[in-house]
């Protein structure tokens, strides 16, 4: 067994006890977003220690490090990067594969189970750990029938508990 | 020995981690007989020399260790008033050791969130944007290196002046902090590292 196994694995035992404990897709939906968010702001510090990006530019520069850097760091895809919208501010991010749910088919129970939330979570605390806060969420998701999964990212504001290193 | 210290602070200025390296090497021990000819004062609940500079023992310098044994602010080890002891002639000849007082935590946070205030100051002093803020200060015994992470955590490292490669120490530190900060789920982020062996 390769160690992406044994990753897809143990998220998809987390998955499923979640349900078990919750009872309640909406709610696993939201756990897993927590526990993403908790894991992403620890993520951030080892991803800028180890890729030494600086700050970006724009949310432009954002969404290719995300693409390019990280999620090749982390889980080895490179997914691309479309439909910007007019103002810059919200992008898609396309997977044409994801680790998490390799093997995976979703029960029809389960049918508003966001089932890679997590990742959302991820994203989000690892951006607002660099000061921006930004909406993530899954527009399309093969589990769910959909040709590709699609991670939708809106950037919503500039945090001023800023670092006061003249960044503005 | 060539590195002093390793400091990290927080975000918000708060002491995450602190490490010190350096041999103290301005002590002196000396052995004393009755009367003591150095004049000594209480200062900041240390026992200190005010007068009677010679042989490596300075103004200013503290009173560590009586008899080998490290005395306790202005008490020796098993709790008698320092002053009150030196002034007794019996339990003369005695070994006192002198040097620069070892600062305790709380007086390590002051300069600290004092260097923290600083280096804001310094980036916005900066005539172009995007400074990186303090990168080193220099004097003649020291160079203090600050590197800023983008989540706003300041590593700070304390050298002799000749010592060479501290951008790559600094970048290996973060690596290493990142390490913690992230494989320990028990650890709250901004808050004091606590490590055995430091």
């Amino acid at each position: 067994m390769t160690n992406a196994e044994l990753f897809t694995l143990t998220y998809g035992a987390l998955v499923t006890q979640l349900c078990k404990d919750y009872e309640n897709d909406e709610e696993v939906n939201k756990q897993l977003d927590k526990m993403g968010y908790n894991i992403g702001v620890r993520l951030i510090e080892d991803f800028l220690a180890r890729s030494s990006v600086g700050r970006c530019q724009d949310f432009r520069e954002t969404a290719d490090v995300i693409a390019k850097v990280a999620f090749k760091m982390y889980l080895g895809i490179t997914p691309s990067v479309t439909n910007w919208s007019p103002a810059g501010d919200e992008f898609s991010l396309i997977l044409e594969s994801n680790p998490l749910v390799d093997f995976v088919e979703l029960p029809d129970n389960h049918s508003s189970l966001v089932y890679s939330n997590l990742l959302c979570g991820v994203l989000r605390g690892a951006l607002e750990m660099v000061q921006m806060a930004v909406e993530v969420k899954f527009s399309q998701d093969t589990l769910r029938g959909d040709n590709v999964t699609e991670i939708r990212m809106k950037f919503i504001k500039r945090m001023e508990e800023n670092l006061p290193a003249g960044d503005e | 020995m060539a590195i002093f210290s390793v400091y990290a602070v927080n975000k918000s200025g708060g002491f995450i981690y602190q490490y010190d390296n350096y041999v103290h090497r301005a002590e002196a021990e000396k052995t004393f007989r009755y009367p003591l000819d150095c004049v000594l004062k209480i200062h900041d609940e240390k026992v200190v020399v005010s007068f009677g500079q010679r042989d490596g023992i300075r103004v200013g310098n503290a009173l560590l260790s009586i008899n080998g044994l490290d005395v306790n602010g202005k008490f020796t080890a098993d709790g008698k008033e320092i002053i009150e002891y030196l002034k007794d002639s019996t339990n003369y000849p005695l070994s006192i050791l002198f040097g620069r007082a070892r600062l305790s935590s709380n007086e390590k946070l002051m300069p600290a969130s004092m260097f923290h205030s600083l280096f804001a100051i310094g980036s916005q002093l900066s005539p172009e944007v995007g400074s990186t803020g303090i990168e080193m200060l220099e004097t003649d015994m020291f160079k203090r290196h600050c590197f800023q992470t983008l989540t706003g955590i300041k590593l700070i490292v304390l050298t002799d002046p000749r010592q060479s490669g501290i951008d790559e120490l600094l970048r290996k530190i973060y690596e290493i902090y990142s390490d913690f900060a992230l494989k320990n789920p028990f650890y709250s982020l901004a808050m004091p590292i606590r490590s055995p062996g430091c």
